[in-house]
């Protein structure tokens, strides 16, 4: 495959497009604006802005029902906007029907047509295209080999394995070097080798071709591998876009925090500009940006905290004391949960760190940094 | 040793149990017999018989006569006639049917099962009778033909010529054509269509290149189940056609009836069985099995 990724370098460049792509020029491949979607009295998506820049891999990741499919299918042109407005590389693209615009879809099924083969299936946008003939197969030879399914080119979809029919699905739509390529949970249906495997190709060939990427999944390990940005959703809202890091390091809302990875919740007040007040009472130095007496949370992932002996916590490190209640051994990493009298946390010490085990029922004491804390409202 | 014998025993049980379905199936089996396999052997044996000058089938002196005899030009006209209206009864209800199953398709599960129940409630009553209210709806001054008139159509004076056949047929065989291409386009995964117009095809070119291709099955087997009994038809050219231009079915009843020629009618007869069953055949081997 990485041969044949230089390959596909040398392909596009050649393209008209080719100045979308220079790498100090950052343009907007897709923008979002105040689009909203409505099926009746459901509000699929709810008045949501975004930007996407040319050729990044962007992420759209969230719950199922959360609108983040809907939001694709309406890039793709499969969905109308109920409100708002959609442009393409600065070109609005309004009401214009799918055939128009110029991005393709891997679809969640494929969507490949059973009675035609491989080459017929990659071949039908050119052909749409009115691509000639002697280009179209010159091209279908690249696609085909760029997802290393050569010598199937004339078994019909019904004849592949899963993983292959995922391959000719990306195939199909990368012949046809659209300026956005949209891609609907394409991992999905692969087993858990295949697609870690597929992962990895995927975000190799998107370096490598600097097309754009719009991926949809609710799988979160998934969008923090191969993403250059996530935008959570949730029940229509668009809730954070930030890079993989920055969404998992500082969350701004519970939801977030709560769907990427494991974390701790500790209830708060906002009491007087950068300082809140914990349940227990405890102050905390944490600007908020919120008024006072707003109700928060602060999360702090169970890695960013430590478990000492009782009262042996370093100074400088916010400290709460409680017991532990278990202990789960994971072979690189040791799980405590300890009983603070308000509440439980979750610390996750790793194995090489761990020093010596402690047991249900030591009295410990639980500190972290208050700068890898995020503050979260409802 | 004790293979074999287990062998031998489950060899007995299966005969017991293959004679226990034979003595189940018995009585259709002779009723199978007596009317239809027996029947079809004399209309099969009557076709290479000899017709007497007094209008008699002689059992005797087999020969092909009767085969050579559909060379005729009285004959050929009647077969392409028979033709050419069971081709036209088919294309007009392919053309009506299409969109129609393409539409029912496309509705929710409930408002598309009430469609295919107003599909199938002509059936509800005798084919005969309908053909007959056909009839009273054709004549001169019928709701039809007042009709037709009124909106300024022409002349909607159709009873008894070979328009009123078609459209008897199209009538009583739309639903065999509908149904089996409801059953190919319900089929249709949807999202091969959106496929199709992300990669640029227009609504078009997504109908022509993948619906069309896919709901193919259920062409050919609408088609089939309407040519077939088009071609064969009796009741309807015999109730609006009013027998004017002879089609295949009433030329065989005459052949038996008035024309007293026994073996001309059999050899229509196993020409027109021959042709339905390559329909059949063709059906079968299309996936019809999934109606």
């Amino acid at each position: 495959m990485r041969a044949l990724v230089a390959c596909v370098k040398i392909c596009y460049e050649g393209t008209t497009r080719g100045n979308h792509h220079t790498m100090d020029e950052a343009t907007i491949a897709v923008e979002l604006q105040g689009v909203t979607k409505r099926f009746g009295d459901v509000v699929a998506v709810d008045n949501i802005d975004l930007t996407i820049t040319d050729g990044e891999f962007f992420s759209l990741l969230g719950p199922s029902g959360c609108g983040k499919t809907t939001t694709l299918r309406m890039i793709a042109g499969l969905e109308l906007p109920t409100r708002g407005s959609l442009s393409i590389h600065g070109e609005e693209m309004g009401l214009r029907p799918p055939n128009r615009r110029p991005v393709n879809t891997v679809f969640q099924s494929y969507a490949l047509f059973p009675h035609m083969n491989v080459r017929a299936n990659i071949g039908f946008g050119l052909e749409m295209r009115k691509v000639v003939r002697d280009e179209r197969s010159d091209l279908i030879d690249w696609a085909i080999d760029l997802v290393e399914m050569g010598g199937m080119g004339h078994r019909k979809p019904g004849q592949l394995s899963g993983g292959q029919q995922q391959r000719v699905a990306l195939a199909r739509a990368l012949v046809n070097r659209p300026e956005v390529l949209l891609l609907d949970e394409p991992l999905g249906a692969l087993d858990l080798k295949l697609r870690q495997q597929m992962q990895i190709e995927l975000k190799n060939l998107q370096r490598e071709v600097g097309i754009t990427f719009v991926y949809v999944t609710h799988d979160q390990e998934e969008a923090v591998t191969m993403s250059d940005r996530i935008g959570v959703m949730h029940e229509g809202r668009l809730l954070q876009i930030d890079t993989p890091e920055a969404i998992y390091e500082r969350p701004t809302t519970r939801f977030v925090a709560d769907f990427i990875g494991r974390t701790n919740f500790l209830e708060a007040t906002v009491a007087s500009g950068d300082e809140i007040v914990l349940a227990n009472g405890d102050r905390l130095r944490v600007s908020t940006g919120h008024a006072d007496g707003t109700t928060i949370a602060v999360t702090v992932r169970p890695e960013r905290l430590t478990v000492h002996n009782r009262d042996h916590a370093p100074d400088g490190r916010h400290r709460l004391d409680g017991i532990v209640d278990s202990v789960v051994y994971l072979g690189n990493a040791v799980i405590y949960s300890v009983s603070i009298d308000w509440m439980h946390l979750e610390v996750r010490c790793p194995a090489s760190l761990a020093g010596e085990r402690r047991g249900p029922g030591d009295e410990v004491t639980v500190s972290f940094d208050a700068g890898h804390t995020s503050v979260v409202v409802g | 040793m004790p293979a074999v014998a287990t062998q031998g025993l489950e060899h007995q049980a299966e005969r017991a149990k293959s004679r226990q379905g034979f003595l189940l199936g018995l009585p259709a089996i002779v009723y199978l017999l007596v009317f239809f396999v027996i029947p079809l052997g004399i209309v099969i044996a009557y076709s290479f018989a000899t017709r007497t000058r007094s209008g008699r089938t002689e059992l005797n002196d087999w020969n092909v006569e009767a085969y050579r005899r559909l060379g005729e030009d009285v004959v050929r006209a009647v077969a392409f006639r028979s033709l050419w209206i069971a081709v036209l009864t088919t294309v007009v209800c392919l053309v009506l049917a299409y969109p129609l199953a393409y539409f029912i398709s496309t509705r929710s599960p409930a408002v598309r099962n009430m469609m295919l129940v107003g599909v199938m409630i002509p059936f509800w009553s005798n084919f005969l009778i309908r053909t007959y209210a056909w009839r009273v709806l054709l004549d001169s001054d019928g709701l039809f033909t007042q009709m037709v008139s009124a909106v300024g159509l022409g002349d909607g004076r159709i009873l008894f010529t070979s328009n009123a056949v078609i459209l008897g047929l199209v009538y009583g065989y739309l639903p065999f054509m509908v149904l089996p291409l409801y059953a190919s386009i319900e089929r249709i995964d949807w999202s091969l269509v959106e496929g199709a117009r992300d990669l640029y095809a227009s609504g078009w070119m997504a109908f022509r290149r993948v619906v069309w291709p896919l709901s193919r099955p259920g062409v050919i087997a609408g088609s089939i189940l309407v040519f077939v009994p088009s071609f064969g038809a009796f009741v309807t050219p015999a109730i609006l056609g009013g027998n004017k231009k002879g089609l295949m079915g009433s030329y065989i009843v005459d052949q038996f009836l008035d024309a007293r020629n026994g073996p001309l009618g059999a050899s229509l007869s196993v020409v027109v069985l021959g042709v339905m069953l390559v329909g059949t055949l063709i059906y079968f081997r299309q996936g019809g099995r999934t109606l």
